[in-house]
């Protein structure tokens, strides 16, 4: 098995409050907040997908789909 | 099934603050029943009153939202008709150990088959920020703005004494442990107690001066340490997380069918 590759960081804007969990603890810095407060995936091509924003979610407003 | 194919999504987005270590407590416990490859049919989720206690209304499970302190009597009332379904009692502090503090003891000493999640934020929240039996000496809050002076439950030490057989503790940060202690609990055979280290920074974080959600979780990485480890003798004030007992005893149902069994024999 090879690294887990990233597909997609989707972003349910819907449902993220803005609170930063994701963009703070992310160890690759892809995430940031824009200017609606909402969590955004700003340096996809750099996730390692340790899944870590996706299970720190308080709002389960993240899936990191996998290829 | 995916994570996300066992809560009511009609719901969300849920009443939780920003940043709520409720929500991931929510998340990662539902990846931990994914984990056991549980059907949503099989499990029974009974919560109190509280902030904690809305997550029943989350879940696409069999849910009773009941009275303050009470979530574990009516856990055991299913359990006692219906042993083979899987019983899980989200409660925060002050519903588990203040209001339903001796319904917490009872069912941990009678070893009961339930899950009991204490999501231990150290305040009341819904209600305002009045500080809660496991806000500790010396910390503040709204019905305490000098100080307050109650000191604190160790909720392990308190689960251990009063008989449950399997006794963990982790955090909002540790959220891999968090679904793998979840997971062992709710398979355990007997009356597990998972208190789940849970920021509120809405009250607790502001009225103590703790920062933020991210500040708060960063608390519990950095003062906590996995049990028996050195880092604890070294400095006692870190608090150990992990699994404390796992044991098998007799299970309540089980006891209480062998009663039945006895009963029906003396008829003969």
């Amino acid at each position: 098995m090879g690294k887990p590759e990233l597909k997609e960081l989707r972003i349910n804007r819907d449902w993220c409050k803005g609170c930063g969990i994701c963009v703070h603890f992310c160890p690759k810095e892809v995430l940031d907040l824009d200017q609606e407060d909402k969590a955004v995936p700003v340096k996809p091509d750099q996730c390692i997908c340790c899944m870590m924003c996706e299970m720190r979610c308080p709002d389960l407003a993240i899936d990191v789909i996998l290829k | 099934m995916a994570v996300k194919d066992y809560i009511r999504k009609r719901f969300f987005p849920h009443i939780w603050c920003p940043g709520c270590g409720h929500g991931i407590v929510l998340n990662n416990l539902l990846r931990a029943i994914e984990k056991l490859k549980l059907k949503k049919n099989e499990i029974v989720m009974t919560s109190g009153i509280g902030c904690s206690s809305r997550i029943s209304g989350y879940v696409d499970f069999h849910t009773l939202h009941t009275i303050h302190g009470r979530a574990l009597c009516f856990a055991t009332g299913v359990k006692m008709n219906r042993p083979e379904l899987k019983l899980i009692v989200p409660m925060g502090d002050g519903d588990a150990l203040a209001i339903g503090g001796n319904h917490f003891i009872h069912a941990a000493r009678r070893n009961i088959d339930i899950t009991a999640i204490i999501m231990n934020n150290r305040i009341y929240g819904m209600t305002g920020g009045q500080f809660s039996p496991l806000s500790g000496y010396g910390t503040k809050g709204t019905t305490a703005p000098f100080m307050n002076i109650d000191h604190g439950f160790d909720v392990v030490e308190l689960s251990k004494a009063a008989g449950a057989t399997f006794v963990a503790r982790t955090s909002t940060y540790h959220v891999k442990q968090m679904v793998d202690i979840l997971a062992d609990a709710i398979d355990h055979k007997g009356f597990s107690v998972v208190e789940i280290m849970s920021q509120c920074p809405t009250y607790f974080g502001r009225k103590n001066k703790l920062g933020g959600a991210t500040d708060m979780m960063t608390f519990y990485k950095d003062h906590t340490t996995p049990v028996g480890s050195k880092e604890k003798k070294a400095n006692p004030e870190l608090i150990e997380r992990g699994i404390f007992v796992h044991e098998d005893l007799p299970e309540y149902c089980n006891e209480y069918d062998k009663v039945i069994e006895m009963a029906k024999a003396s008829l003969k």
